[in-house]
């Protein structure tokens, strides 16, 4: 017997509650997009320049204590917590210091750096400091404009690929579902505050190739489909495609949520926002390519006796039946 | 039908051969790692070596490849700086070496311009008063003639210098062309100072590397620090003995262009005039080493060059009884009476050093002062038990995932499910044999890259195998039916994944150190997992069919 996920021959409508499922992406997405205007990103010193120190003891940490020794140095707006992780032994006691950079300097002054560490060491025998970061606003800048470019790179090249293997409705409708995916996974980062760095734009790019990578393969049995049933309504093909793959979609999504949460639960704090941005955009991708992406291309309509024909560029592909 | 041709089973079976033997060295990742140490100390001895080499040597056997996924800065631990060199600093000095000649080329022509004098300028520019306004055309054109054709690809017919006039005042400055060219050739410069500053501490595989236009990227594995870094590489460490002209305790004293004010080292609140250009300057030097002075306090012996030695030499002797500055970056370290003749080419700084800073300023003289000074835009250290705890969490990360997914993968497929298992751990042996070969980078991205490619690689097989079912239920030859499957799904495969790759790509050209880590094993793994889902499973699956010959098949 084997393990199913969807039954063998499903005929569900994915357009019935279109104005739950749809309409409440698009209100998602104006929810994020404004999360994100009005309570801003928790950006890392990647983007806003800075310092930031992580230190290990084997003391129990006090944030108010460290607070307060560094309070002391002046070193203007300090933010301390302390991290748990469950793959830390029973023992050790973790806390991230990021120091804001100083409005004007451009260099990263190691005196200051050598002043904290000297006044926590006084404070606890027992730190040490396992990681060091500084960033110049000069760089920080420049990296926030290297991630937009290539966020709006990757989002132009899928789009030009789409529209080359398929037709251009198909490629505004899956480069709006990456959209919706990009904008709501940016929106729950602003909810919950978590930390906007350099790795979590690595973790946007990977939600951008995983959702177009699902939402590709029910365009592609929806262009084979529209071939075979040339009469068929539009609505109806689509939801076709969408079941015929339905299983394939579930079974891929699980394995690769399976190997996320594993990375998530035992690949350690460092590396913890980066896993949680690319499960969250998995799921969400996989949502968007069944509820979101087919739905602009039924608004937008499919030209059904264009230029693509069956034996056109798009269904061939190099002859592999050897 | 589902046979393959020999030849491609051959080149299949081939393929993963050879990334099953170059992911190998990786499994014992320690071992080959001196083995590789011990082959390189044996080399650079000639040869010979000793036990304990010996001994790392035999615990790898030499005709199995050697090479190793290199691990990244936040695995291993170490220092990163990203520094931007002040290529401007240079043009200055380019000024100051072109004045004696300008004043040359006009001294003739004083019937016509009358006096001239060298006046303050912007930085990185050359200006020069004459007192005869009506003179002017011809002190161009004879400051002209110093211009010299730019020697780069990119400047040819273009001259180094520009030359321009207005009322009594020739302004001279760099072209163009010349400061492109002269930013390269600094660039260059503190590359290879770097370089050597960092050989002589002797670490291991550092990274030095120029990016865009005027910045180096410095990557030194088992470093403390990156303070530590920067004590060693952020040091100009340019020393020149000057001539003294006085010595003042105000910071703000008027000057003629040619003197320059200095602070001193060791003297809180002392300055020194001096003559800003030097008697010999530190290119002139062939060694320098920490020793101590008669009170026993450390010092620097230095040794010049036959030149620098003859330079140092007459001046000294014209000069008996009058104070020269040794001077080290822009400091005065102390200032001397000279006593005699010193004709021999070898002295002694001495200052308040403790001994590290004498062995410290004995290392970066050798090494040679930086044509520009540096500053420092991004650094980052990470502890070597962070990088070994990070690297601990993410093998369990993978090592779990991988089982879940096995698991998964036999529940939903049965026999089928087993193959794509097979495949799938034939294409983690792919990535680490292609990141060996390529000398690619882990980093701890890329760890989580590995971890989703786990659970993406199977996609393709998923697709395959979904829609072999979906075949079976249209046919009744299983052959046909699998045949069809692979066929049909082809196109899916395909699309899905140059669109990843094309994110991808975009990652790896856009990204910086750890999330490109991160695009590498990511584009590679999506490689990996279309060659093995393609072309393993399907040979698997014939060789399978071939044997059993089953008349139904369950997916």
């Amino acid at each position: 017997m084997r393990l199913r996920l969807a039954p063998e021959n499903t005929n569900y409508d994915f357009f019935k509650y279109q104005k739950v499922t749809f309409g409440g992406s698009m209100v998602l997405m104006v929810v994020a997009l404004f999360l994100w205007a009005v309570m801003g990103l928790n950006f890392g010193i990647d983007f806003k320049g800075g310092t930031s120190i992580r230190t290990d003891s084997s003391q129990v940490i006090d944030v108010a204590d460290y607070r307060a020794v560094l309070t002391d140095l002046s070193i203007g707006d300090v933010a301390i917590t302390q991290v748990f992780d469950p793959s830390f032994s029973t023992d050790q006691h973790v806390a991230m210091i990021r120091i804001a950079a100083l409005a004007g300097s451009e260099a990263i002054t190691p005196e200051t750096i050598e002043r904290i560490e000297r006044a926590l060491k006084l404070f606890d025998p027992q730190i040490s400091f396992t990681s060091v970061e500084s960033v110049g606003p000069k760089v920080s800048q420049e990296l926030i404009w290297s991630a937009i470019l290539a966020m709006t790179g990757a989002t132009i090249g899928i789009l030009f690929y789409i529209w080359l293997r398929f037709e251009w409705q198909f490629a505004v409708g899956a480069v709006l579902a990456l959209v919706h995916d990009v904008f709501i996974t940016i929106g729950v980062f602003a909810l919950f505050q978590i930390k906007f760095d350099l790795s979590i734009i690595a973790a946007l790019l990977t939600i951008l190739g995983y959702s177009i990578n699902d939402t590709v393969v029910v365009f592609d049995r929806l262009r084979e489909n529209l071939i075979k049933y040339k009469t068929m309504a539009l609505r109806d093909v689509m939801n076709l495609s969408v079941n015929e793959t339905l299983s394939r979609t579930l079974v891929t999504s699980t394995t690769t949520l399976v190997a996320l949460i594993s990375m998530l639960v035992l690949g350690g704090d460092v590396i913890r926002g980066f896993a949680f941005a690319i499960a969250f955009g998995v799921v969400l991708g996989t949502y968007s390519s069944v509820f979101v992406a087919k739905n602009i291309v039924l608004f937008m309509g499919v030209n059904r006796d264009g230029p693509k024909k069956p034996s056109g560029a798009g269904t061939q592909y190099a002859d592999i039946d050897a | 039908m589902l046979q393959m041709p020999l030849w491609k089973r051959v080149m299949i079976w081939g393929i993963c051969a050879l990334g099953l033997i170059y992911s190998a060295p990786n499994f014992f990742y320690g071992r080959v790692e001196n083995h590789n140490d011990a082959a390189k100390l044996i080399i650079a001895q000639q040869g010979v070596a000793t036990g304990s080499q010996s001994e790392a040597l035999a615990g790898w056997p030499s005709f199995l490849p050697s090479g190793l996924v290199n691990l990244g800065l936040d695995l291993r631990g170490g220092a990163h700086l990203l520094a931007e060199v002040q290529v401007s600093e240079v043009y200055e000095a380019r000024m100051d070496v072109l004045w004696p000649d300008v004043r040359d080329a006009l001294r003739p022509l004083r019937d016509e311009i009358g006096t001239l004098r060298r006046i303050a300028a912007p930085q990185g520019l050359l200006k020069i008063a004459i007192s005869e306004a009506a003179g002017l055309e011809a002190a161009l054109i004879a400051v002209r003639k110093l211009a010299r054709p730019v020697s780069s690809i990119t400047g040819i017919g273009q001259y180094d210098i520009t030359v321009s006039g207005e009322g009594n005042e020739v302004t001279v400055g760099l072209s163009d062309a010349e400061r492109l060219a002269t930013d390269s050739r600094t660039l260059q410069q503190s590359l290879e100072i770097i370089r050597r500053r960092i050989d002589e501490v002797g670490t291991r595989e550092p990274t030095i590397q120029r990016q865009g236009a005027d910045r180096v990227l410095i990557q030194v594995p088992g470093i403390g620090s990156a303070a530590e870094l920067k004590a060693l590489i952020g040091t100009t460490a340019k020393l020149t003995f000057n001539a003294v002209v006085r010595r003042t305790a105000s910071a703000t004293e008027k000057l003629d262009p040619r003197m320059a004010l200095l602070p001193s080292l060791n003297e809180p609140g002392i300055y020194y005039v001096v003559e800003k250009a030097p008697v010999v300057s530190g290119e002139a030097l062939t060694d320098a080493q920490p020793s101590f002075d008669q009170n026993n306090r450390p010092a620097v012996n230095f040794r010049f060059n036959p030149s620098g030695a003859r330079a140092f030499g007459d001046y000294t002797a014209a000069n008996i009884g009058a104070p020269f500055a040794i001077v080290l970056d822009d400091e005065v370290i102390s200032a001397p009476t000279i006593q005699s003749h010193i004709p021999g080419g070898s002295g002694i700084i001495t200052g308040n050093f403790t001994l590290e800073e004498s062995t410290n300023l004995a290392l970066l003289l050798r090494a040679g002062a930086l044509p520009a000074k540096m500053v420092f835009l991004e650094e980052r250290t990470v502890g070597p038990e962070l990088g070994q705890d990070s690297i601990d969490a993410g093998r369990m990360a993978a090592f779990v995932a991988m089982v879940a997914v096995v698991l998964f993968m036999w529940a939903s497929y049965g026999l089928f499910g087993l193959f794509a298992n097979l495949a799938l751990a034939l294409n983690m042996g792919l990535i680490f044999g292609f990141l060996s070969l390529i000398g690619g980078t882990l980093t701890l991205p890329g760890i989580a890259g590995i971890v989703l490619t786990i659970g993406m690689a199977v996609d393709a097989n998923v697709l395959v195998f979904e829609r072999i079912r979906e075949e079976l239920r249209s046919q009744k030859n299983p052959a046909r039916a699998i045949e069809l499957g692979y066929e049909r799904a082809l196109s899916a495969i395909v699309d899905a994944n140059i669109t990843t790759f094309i994110t991808a790509t975009v990652l790896f050209m856009a990204g910086s150190g750890p999330v490109r880590g991160f695009a590498v094993t990511l584009g590679v793994g999506i490689i990996a997992s279309v060659f093995t889902a393609i072309y393993v499973t399907r040979a698997i699956i014939s060789v399978w069919f071939a044997w059993r010959r089953p008349k139904t098949i369950i997916v």
